[in-house]
């Protein structure tokens, strides 16, 4: 039987022991009336049947596209190390590390990515991570009312707007007032976000990059927000974060991100992975788990998870939050990732995805009534085409190109804005071939 | 052993990328640049290589080691499922690809999975429907509070309250508290809910009860009918954690007996590996009535046989996660109940309610198992008696370890003393149980002769007992080394 190791004989053993006759028995104590009839399902599959079948099911996915499609996801290459060395049964068939002398593996793996993670955002502490970027900026906002005991907050409209519909269903039945302050020109609207800030205000939200792709110096507002008593959170790109103005640096108490890009594929959507650093004061109100440095009973260096009474299994109802498992497979090959590249590689990343994308809007910006909105911009940018984005992204996908997210979707009366985003895997000549098929289509 | 940011030295890579051919410095103004590079590591690829292996020999798992870790199904993650969520047809798709008009038919493969993965958990447990996005069996409570929220506020119900018995695992108070109700917590008789207690605390407030069947002792709650109809007496919603479903697969289906929510633990019953923490996936399955208010977007299957998200449902909760869930998991479990099909899904529960039952039979002549009698898929016993003589469930477990064993859950349900929670699953051959067990009898042969030696265990392991205490008070997050 598959998985199952026990011979009938051996079943037969184990029921004497137990002392009744029949598996069946076991299950005496189901009543009657709720016992199953024989469940629905297809006969079993060998291994080679499933595999067999599942390719199939692969190759009905389209994997043969061009894409400059981002938009806080990003196809970024993966070292081969990390999948070689994220496949070790060691790492990924163990559960959460509870008995740390059994687990000093993970534990010093997930000190070293808070480690990683800190330094990255410029920040004191990190966790060990959250489910993703957008559940990670809602247990932002929670440390934020918590903290502040306030319960208005401000979000710039140039958050990832995935973020922002995640935020309004999270925050529907709780007593919290979500204040959106529209963007200007696909620019976080420095002066308007100034002005909704008042003593009430528990948090105000940004991101940097922006969904859009511009890059802004928000110190001047987290230092206002200081002075109001008000948490600063900004959602950010880890990739970018090796050359960008750091979170720490511009006075943020919470930094959030969605680490998928650190090492992760795409993968349809997940599993991803939720990183959140914060500074000094807050670290008492972090959601998640937390691995600290102490020693054992001989005075050697370990690992433990520490800190516990933040959370459920401690506190239950009064916990800072109900996350019990994380992403912690995800961290670690994040943790792989940063160790790979180290500061030099992260940073040679950065640069090829701006080279890319500015090589990117320079050729589209050479077409017809095409113009780039925002500066300055990093590996993302918005154009502004003549035509709605969507008809040139159907005649492109004619020819197996995607160029890029419809802002439409999301934002009134962008329906002629396309977010392009380039990585390191975009190639100039692909940039050529999508900026003329782009020509063709206007 | 050093920590990576120990061992960096400054001006050395692993992975080189080509240089880049454009002046960032040009692009972006020097004030929005960071002033100093992130201390990142800086090694080699093969000291990378070479850390990272060693620190998993540091690691027990299910690969390496028995792992009867109680409520965790800690089974065997079979490999052909990494092998098949590896492929490049599913790893390298774009989640936003199939939201864009006229992109639909670029990723039929992946909804397919979807779709069909909702259908197998719809016919397992009984549900009218699943939503696949929720990516923990907490985040899948915290969704399933939330649908109970959106049923009574759209019925104009005024509902405060969940009950919650105290033998819940703590998600179960933690989801219902940050959904925004009040938790009324109900003390188990003989380790059940009794419905007499329920009865006294229920009123027209209740908007649900969460309950764990078989509960976290293992045992299959006999009062359950009676509870159901209480509940629903105060037009009050069920929620089942799945957590257990393990011992019930092809036995009972929740839909049936007339649970309203289930969040299922495809990294528990499903045997989708841990990952050392994460990442689950905690799909959430619901009764008619609840249909409606399920998260977007949905996979929809035509009649033509294509599959398309909608998100035209406007009684929805809305958005809890980016995207579909954990897809990569998602996968995995999919590809595990194909391959058990119809009679190997009902012998996976049968064997792990075996396995469970002939360790409790072996191990109740040497602890005591307070609740004797026929269990699910997992018991609880206490080590009370040991603790008379210095030697506490913690000491045992540390024990363990040294016999090469993880250890089993302890000090959970918060109901039993010196709690140690068992739970075998399927997969362990009898000669694995039956060394365990000759191994915990070792052990406590020793507690009247030889406690100091159970007290100071683990002695044979990368390290001894941690000071945990002084690991919260020194709050050593962070690594200092190359600063």
């Amino acid at each position: 039987m598959p998985f199952i190791p026990h011979t009938p004989d051996e079943q037969r053993e184990m029921l004497a022991t137990i002392g009744v006759d029949s598996i069946e028995a076991l299950f005496e104590d189901i009543p009657k009336k709720f016992r199953a009839a024989e469940l629905n399902l297809p006969e079993g599959l060998s291994e080679m049947e499933v595999r067999q079948k599942l390719e199939k099911t692969a190759a009905k996915n389209h994997t043969d596209l061009t894409s400059f499609l981002g938009a806080g996801f990003y196809d970024h290459y993966i070292p081969s190390a990390v999948d070689a060395l994220c496949s070790r049964g060691e790492f990924y068939t163990a559960y959460t590390p509870y008995q740390a002398e059994a687990s000093q593996g993970m534990l010093q793996a997930i000190f070293e990515y808070q480690t990683a993670v800190a330094r990255l955002l410029d920040l004191q502490y990190a966790n060990a991570s959250l489910y993703d970027g957008g559940t990670a900026l809602y247990e932002a906002i929670m440390m934020a009312v918590r903290h502040t005991k306030r319960s208005r907050i401000v979000i710039s409209e140039s958050l990832n707007p995935i973020y922002r519909v995640m935020l309004d269903s999270y925050t529907t039945n709780l007593k919290l007032d979500l204040v959106t302050v529209p963007h200007k020109d696909c620019h976080t609207d420095m002066e308007a976000m100034l002005a909704a800030l008042n003593g009430d205000t528990a948090a105000v939200i940004v991101q940097n990059p922006n969904f859009f792709g511009t890059i802004q110096d928000f110190t001047a507002l987290f230092d206002k927000a200081r002075e109001l008593g008000i948490v600063s959170i900004i959602s950010t790109y880890p990739i970018m974060q090796a050359i960008l103005k750091t979170p720490g640096r511009m006075g943020a108490d919470i930094a959030v991100a969605e680490g998928q890009s650190l090492g992760l594929p795409l993968s349809f959507g997940g599993p991803y992975l939720g990183i959140m650093a914060c500074n000094k004061q807050l670290i008492r109100q972090m959601p998640g788990r937390i691995a600290g440095r102490t020693v054992d009973k001989t005075g050697q260096t370990g690992f433990v998870l520490t800190l516990q009474a933040r959370e459920q299994h401690i506190r239950r109802e009064k916990a800072t939050s109900n996350i019990c498992s994380n992403q912690a497979l995800c961290a670690l090959r994040a943790l792989m990732y940063m160790s790979l590249l180290g500061p030099k590689g992260l940073k040679k990343t950065a640069q090829t995805g701006i080279e890319r994308a500015h090589y990117a809007a320079n050729r589209l910006e050479r077409l017809p009534g095409v113009r780039v909105i925002n500066q300055p911009f990093g590996n993302e940018f918005t154009v502004r085409l003549p035509v709605r984005a969507y008809e040139v992204i159907d005649k492109l996908l004619d020819h197996k190109f995607v160029p890029g997210f419809p802002l439409g979707r999301y934002y009134e009366g962008m329906d002629n804005h396309l977010l392009v985003a380039c990585t390191e895997k975009t190639t100039k000549q692909c940039i050529g071939i999508m900026a003329e098929l782009i020509g063709g289509a206007l | 052993m050093k920590t990576i940011f120990q061992d960096s030295a400054k001006g050395r890579a692993g992975v080189w990328p080509k240089e880049p051919r454009g002046n960032t410095e040009a692009d972006i103004p020097a004030h929005l640049l960071r002033s100093d590079p992130p201390r990142l590591p800086e090694l080699s690829e093969i000291d990378v290589v070479r850390h990272f292996t060693r620190l998993s020999r540091l690691n027990y798992s299910v690969d390496s080691n028995f792992y009867p870790l109680g409520s965790c199904t800690m089974k065997y993650n079979p490999k052909f499922t990494e092998a098949v969520a590896a492929q490049p047809g599913f790893t390298s798709v774009h989640p936003l690809i199939p939201q864009l008009k006229g992109a639909g038919n670029m990723t039929q493969g992946a909804l397919e999975v979807l779709y069909e993965t909702e259908q197998l958990l719809g016919e397992i447990t009984g549900m009218s429907a699943f939503t696949l996005q929720p990516m923990a069996g907490a985040h899948g409570e915290l969704t399933g509070v939330m649908l109970m929220a959106a049923y009574h506020n759209d019925k104009g119900n005024k509902k405060t309250k969940i009950i919650v018995p105290d033998s819940a695992h703590g998600t179960n108070p933690a989801s219902a508290a940050i959904a925004g109700y009040d938790v009324v917590s109900i003390a188990s008789k003989d380790g059940m809910i009794d419905p007499d207690e329920l009865e006294k605390v229920l009123d027209d407030e209740v908007a649900g009860l969460m309950m764990t069947c078989p509960n976290t002792l293992g045992l299959f709650e006999c009062g359950l009918e009676r509870i159901v109809k209480l509940i629903h007496g105060v037009d009050g919603l069920l929620y089942y954690d799945g957590a257990n479903l393990n011992a019930i697969m092809g036995k009972m289906r929740v839909g049936d007996v007339g649970f309203d929510i289930v969040h299922l633990n495809l990294h528990k019953t499903f045997a989708t590996p841990h990952g050392g923490g994460g990442p689950g996936s905690g799909p959430v399955g619901v009764s008619q009535r609840l249909v409606d208010y399920l998260p977007i977007s949905r996979v929809v299957k035509l009649e033509d046989g294509q599959y398309f998200l909608d998100y035209d449902y406007p009684k929805s909760i809305g958005y809890i996660a980016p995207f579909y869930g954990n897809f990569g998991v998602i996968l995995k479990a999919y590809a595990y109940i194909l391959r058990l099909g119809r009679e190997g899904i009902v012998r996976a529960s049968e064997n792990a309610v075996l396995a469970a039952n002939y360790l409790r039979k072996r191990i109740e002549k040497h602890l005591e198992v307070p609740y004797d009698r026929i269990c699910m898929h997992e018991f609880v016993a206490s080590a009370a008696r040991q603790a008379e003589k210095g030697v506490r469930a913690l000491d045992i477990a540390k024990a363990l370890l040294d016999k090469g064993h993880y250890a089993p859950t302890i000090y959970f349900p918060l109901i039993v003393k010196e709690c140690l929670m068992f739970e075998p699953t399927e997969t362990e051959s009898k000669e694995t149980l039956d060394g365990f067990v000759d191994d915990l009898i070792e052990i406590l042969g020793r507690v009247e002769s030889d406690a100091a030696s159970i007290q100071n265990a683990p002695v044979t392991m990368p390290v001894q007992r941690l000071d945990e205490v002084r690991a919260a008070r020194n709050m050593e997050l962070v690594d200092d080394a190359g600063l």
